[in-house]
């Protein structure tokens, strides 16, 4: 049930907005998180933001959702 | 010689170095139970070396007479019940909440709590349930909903206060004199919330060692090196693998949330009976929200299951294949205890990955 992913922020409106994950775009709520923004990677749990992560994590996250793709 | 092939090696020699041992860790996480089923990592590790599954799926640890609530609940028309999905297939006292909805009872499926909010936003004449079981990761979110549901001014909105804290319960564990557990890889999840500091108390009153580990294999090897080399050097400190997403002092709003709606109260886990302090339970400004106070319902206690030994494996007091039932009257299609029904459950894990040793 604890089960979270990472997503990158793609539009924020106040504090509900949209993710993508591995390109899929879902609703999602940052209030438990600060200073979010587009473009930003975020961990998602159940429709929340729970952990903003750090730029040189965000890459590396971007890097293997390619990895996936190319396999794909 | 890859990074994850020289923690391997390490793990052989520390494990030398403990023997004859038996080493005992836990792993508490579901998710990390099933990463390890499913990677074949017990088939690796030095024979002296035992990773213990704990009670780290919050479908499982949901006793049954909250599923009898429920399933009492969904049997009035007025009456819609959300909850996440595992929950359903549980059986409870008499049936699951999967037989009642078969039987008519309106029992929805949601992903976020939030859907369980607009399902009540959708329908104001009827009286929308939420089961909110979940550890320290999915609380913040089911109390931000119910805030919101007050902010709004829903009176049709309620919740089975059902959540968990994982520290009790891992003290629990270490206070039971049958389970021996050496050292602990703690959730990753959780740990985003109440971050490594919360299981510093832990490591230091019971010198156990404690690793927050993510839930890749690769992730998992690198956490039990670290708990071996810690085991080994005589330390029982607490230390990050999963530095990605964990850091020591975890997320302060997040927590600040659960202060506004929960505070920590007793509570029944399966298996591990009454923790105290172990439940979300609502504050006095949430009761209205509170399920059991609106419609009247008791808790009820729980009986024991025939044959069924879940409460032990939740407690890594036996593994899967020491229950009797264990692939025979029990699997994912039919099963009898909670531990077979979840993905995250120990039991399925086992059956669907290991099932060759039995």
């Amino acid at each position: 049930m604890c089960l979270a992913v990472p997503a990158k922020v793609i539009e924020i409106t106040g504090n509900r907005g949209v993710v993508s994950v591995q390109g899929n775009n879902v609703k999602a709520d940052f209030t438990m998180l600060n200073d979010v923004k587009v473009g930003d990677f975020v961990l998602i749990h159940a429709g929340f933001a729970i952990k903003k992560y750090d730029p040189e994590d965000a890459r590396e996250i971007l890097r293997i959702w390619d990895e996936i793709r190319e396999k794909t | 010689m890859s990074t994850t092939e020289r923690y391997i090696a390490e793990i052989g020699a520390l494990a030398r170095k403990l023997a004859p041992g038996p080493v005992r860790l836990m792993e508490v996480c579901g998710t990390h139970t099933v990463s390890i089923a499913r990677s074949g990592i017990r088939d690796i590790l030095p024979e002296n070396i035992a990773m213990l599954s704990g009670p780290g799926c919050p479908v499982c640890v949901t006793p049954d007479s909250v599923i009898d609530a429920a399933i009492q609940l969904a049997a009035r028309p007025d009456v819609i019940i959300a909850t996440f999905g595992d929950m359903v297939k549980v059986p409870g006292t008499e049936k699951s909440l999967e037989r009642a909805r078969a039987e008519g009872a309106d029992v929805r499926m949601i992903y976020s709590p939030m859907d369980g909010l607009e399902i009540a936003r959708q329908h104001p004449d009827r009286k929308v349930v939420f089961i909110a079981a979940g550890f320290e990761t999915t609380q913040p979110g089911n109390a931000l909903t119910i805030e919101r549901a007050k902010a709004e001014g829903l009176k049709n909105y309620f919740v089975i206060a059902a959540g968990k804290l994982i520290p009790p319960a891992m003290r629990a564990l270490l206070e039971d004199k049958e389970a021996h557990i050496d050292g602990f890889l703690c959730p990753g999840h959780v740990s985003v919330i109440i971050g490594a500091n919360a299981y510093r108390p832990i490591a230091r009153e019971y010198g156990k060692p404690c690793v927050v580990a993510g839930f890749e294999p690769e992730e998992i090897i690198e956490g039990i090196a670290m708990l071996l080399r810690m085991l080994a050097e005589g330390k029982s400190g607490v230390e990050i693998q999963y530095k990605k997403a964990v850091d020591n002092e975890g997320n302060a709003k997040a927590r600040e949330i659960l202060d506004r709606v929960y505070y920590a109260g007793d509570t029944e886990w399966r298996g591990l009976g009454m923790i105290p302090k172990s439940g979300f339970l609502l504050r006095p400004e949430y009761a209205e929200f509170d399920a059991l106070a609106h419609f009247g319902i008791e808790l009820r206690p729980s009986r024991a299951r025939k044959g069924c030994r879940c409460g032990e494996v939740l407690q890594g007091k036996i593994a899967p294949f020491e229950c009797p039932l264990f692939g025979k009257g029990c699997t994912p299609e039919h099963p009898i205890g909670p531990c077979m029904v979840s993905g995250e459950g120990t039991c399925g894990a086992y059956y669907r990955y290991n099932r060759k040793k039995v």
